[in-house]
């Protein structure tokens, strides 16, 4: 007798749906241990937890807050992910597009119609992403240079340039680090509470890419990409230039995050931006199967992981880092878990069933 | 300002403090080599440094015994290879992807347990230098390389027993054949699944071991994100390390050269901006990466989970 795993001839969607869930709760339950462990009531931590994102209009719109990033840069990966492209520097193309946004806003927006100004900080955001994206992608579709480090790398590249800008070079007389604020022509209109338009920008892009990749040709190219690049040359597909535009693209919707949490948020450029949304955004991704629109919600889901671990430390002394730890708990059980969409489990030796052509 | 750096004293400074810098590197980096030539890339490298820097601490902190701390170091990083082996052999995951899993389970217990257990900068007596007697009078060359503690001396020890339990003992053939033709070394018996499972294990051991030298031999202090991204450096180095210890012996130190005269540019004061000089070893790895590429030879299977029905 032997356990073995048989491919499916087309993907559970059971398994699709369960996984994730059952991952979520995985990493609830752990984190329920290590919180007994250190002597705080799981159910009451988790409480305080979601009261903390959720008990009221206004903390919820601090949990949209911190979702507009996730989503955002969410989004931008999952574009590199279809194509089984590891883009692991959305935290770096996010703080470049902060940069980018900032630049723009303190130094070129002088004289210019107030409309302009904030359209240029945003372009501006979606370019500098798009080139921090752009380097790994060339590297890797013309040199095979693998892209997990090269992205990771840059990553440090860019915080640590950010920070030579916020504590020397742009730094405003008169403060320990952060520039001037900006002007109110580049700030970013509000919604509720602290929670900017950006949110807009993560809904509509949503819906933009749901119908890029399951309505439009240079989707299904994409896909097929991701899924067997001998077929793809086949077919035709110029391969290497498609890397290179949908990484592009990928970049840029990370720079807009954070071109538009600079301008919405802390309206000049200060520590603060690099907090790791650049990483979460991969579980976000995972979590949502790449889906566009699932995207926003657990993009809610994992904010309100943020937003309530800073509540408990504030108000139950817990370390913030909770949040953190359930995150990183999630993407593992998830991963593991991801064979059961792709096979059945069988006890006995089965019989070899035919190879099926997927399309 | 050029000449201030070319002072004697300066430079075997710069070559002590890189002998010193190169033991993360090399510990992290041989681990990994052993678990990329089984055929897998374990990516979480950075995140089982972190959790090995704070379980070396703390237990030092609590026992004030620094080998307690690395007792409890190689612990950790074996859970946490145990933790990588069953992900990415048994379930076949993605590899890349579930690294980036353990990095952030790693890098969120880690600072959720400080803060949990100390939750204030405190620093502990780590290990101290031990003289090499006689070797450490050689002008020059005893300050560079015979005054160090003992996890220095142990990193260098493992490059060249690496390479003879790599390539001349039989295990180290078996790893080699289940990183290049796993389908073929089934054939003959050899259990494709336990060599990576142990090539894991003791890759996440040694790079717990990388962390805990962080802590205890090097800073004597917990902070966050204390690694600064070296576990991924170390995985980069494996590959221009082209699998080889001698290889990765030579990039550990050229980095932790490159990370050393950063220290000493800051020390100094030049007029250099610190995070420039800091972002030094993240730019050169994307070069070396690319100066490498396409040019070098890889375990056939590396990344590749394999199934015996498949």
């Amino acid at each position: 007798m032997q356990i073995i795993f048989e491919k499916r001839e087309s993907v559970s969607r059971q398994a699709v749906i369960l996984v994730p869930i059952v991952s979520f709760l995985v990493s609830l339950l752990f984190g329920a241990i290590l919180l007994a462990l250190s002597g705080a009531n799981p159910f009451i931590t988790y409480g305080a937890m979601f009261s903390g994102a959720f008990g009221t209009w206004n903390r919820f719109t601090e949990t949209l807050v911190k979702a507009i990033p996730l989503m955002l840069t969410g989004l931008g990966v999952s574009i590199a992910f279809r194509m089984r492209f590891w883009n692991i520097g959305a935290e770096g193309q996010l703080t470049l597009g902060g940069v980018a946004a900032a630049g723009v806003a303190l130094y070129l927006s002088q004289g210019l119609p107030g409309w302009l100004v904030l359209l240029l900080c945003i372009l501006a955001g979606c370019i500098a992403g798009a080139i921090w994206a752009g380097v790994p992608a060339i590297l890797k579709a013309y040199l095979k240079v693998d892209e997990t480090l090269t992205t990771l790398m840059l990553n440090y590249v860019a915080i640590l340039f950010s920070e030579q800008l916020y504590y020397v070079s742009w730094r405003a007389p008169g403060y320990n680090s952060g520039t001037a604020p900006f002007p109110e022509t580049a700030w970013l209109p509000r919604i509720a509470g602290r929670a900017h338009i950006g949110l807009f920008f993560a809904i509509i892009l949503a819906g933009i890419l749901w119908f890029v990749f399951n309505r439009t040709r240079w989707g299904f190219e994409l896909k097929i990409i991701g899924e067997n690049q001998t077929a793809a040359r086949y077919l035709g597909i110029d391969i290497e230039r498609n890397i290179v535009l949908a990484i592009l693209l990928s970049g840029a919707i990370s720079g807009l995050a954070g071109a538009s949490e600079v301008l919405g948020i802390a309206r000049r450029l200060q520590q603060g931006l690099s907090v790791g949304y650049g990483y979460t955004a991969i579980i976000v991704a995972w979590m949502a199967q790449l889906n566009p629109i699932v995207i926003l919600f657990v993009g809610i889901l994992m904010a309100a992981l943020l937003v309530g671990g800073d509540q408990i430390q504030m108000k139950m002394r817990l370390p913030a880092a909770v949040g953190l730890v359930l995150q990183g708990m999630i993407l593992i059980p998830m991963l593991a878990g991801s064979i059961f969409t792709e096979y059945h489990i069988r006890i006995i030796r089965p019989q070899k069933t035919g190879v099926e052509a997927e399309a | 300002m050029i000449d201030q750096l070319l002072q004697t004293h300066i430079i075997i400074g710069v070559l002590a403090t890189g002998v010193r810098l190169s033991t993360p590197f090399l510990l992290a980096a041989l681990g990994e080599m052993f678990t990329q030539r089984s055929g897998v890339f374990n990516l979480g490298v950075e995140g089982i440094m972190l959790m090995g820097a704070f379980s070396g601490f703390w237990v030092t902190l609590v026992t004030g015994t620094p080998m307690l701390g690395i007792l409890a170091a190689i612990i950790v990083g074996a859970l946490m290879g145990l933790l990588m082996a069953f992900v990415s052999v048994t379930m076949q995951a993605k590899q890349g992807i579930s690294g980036i899993g353990l990095y952030m389970l790693g890098w969120g217990l880690a600072g959720f347990l400080f803060r949990i257990t100390v939750g204030y900068v405190t620093s502990v007596e780590g290990f101290r230098p031990i003289a090499i007697p006689i070797l450490s009078d050689i002008p020059i060359l005893g300050t560079v390389l015979f005054n160090h503690n003992w996890m220095v001396y142990f990193s260098l020890l493992l490059v060249p027993i690496s390479w003879v339990v790599l390539f001349k003992t039989t295990w180290g053939l078996k790893v080699r054949a289940v990183g290049v033709t796993p389908e073929a070394a089934d054939t003959l018996g050899v259990s494709v699944r336990g060599i990576r499972y142990a090539c894991v294990v003791i890759g996440s051991i040694m790079a717990g071991l990388a962390g805990a030298f962080l802590t205890l031999g090097h800073t004597n202090m917990y902070g966050d994100n204390l690694t600064a991204g070296r576990g991924f450096i170390a995985v980069a180095l494996v590959y221009f390390g082209r699998w080889n210890p001698w290889g990765i012996l030579a990039g550990s130190l050229f980095f932790s050269i490159v990370d050393a005269l950063q220290l000493w540019v800051q020390v100094l004061g030049l007029d250099i901006p610190y995070e420039f000089a800091v972002m030094a070893p993240y730019v050169l790895t994307v070069v070396a990466l690319a100066a490498v590429s396409g040019r070098i030879w890889e375990p056939a299977a590396l990344g590749k989970p394999f199934d015996r029905e498949a």
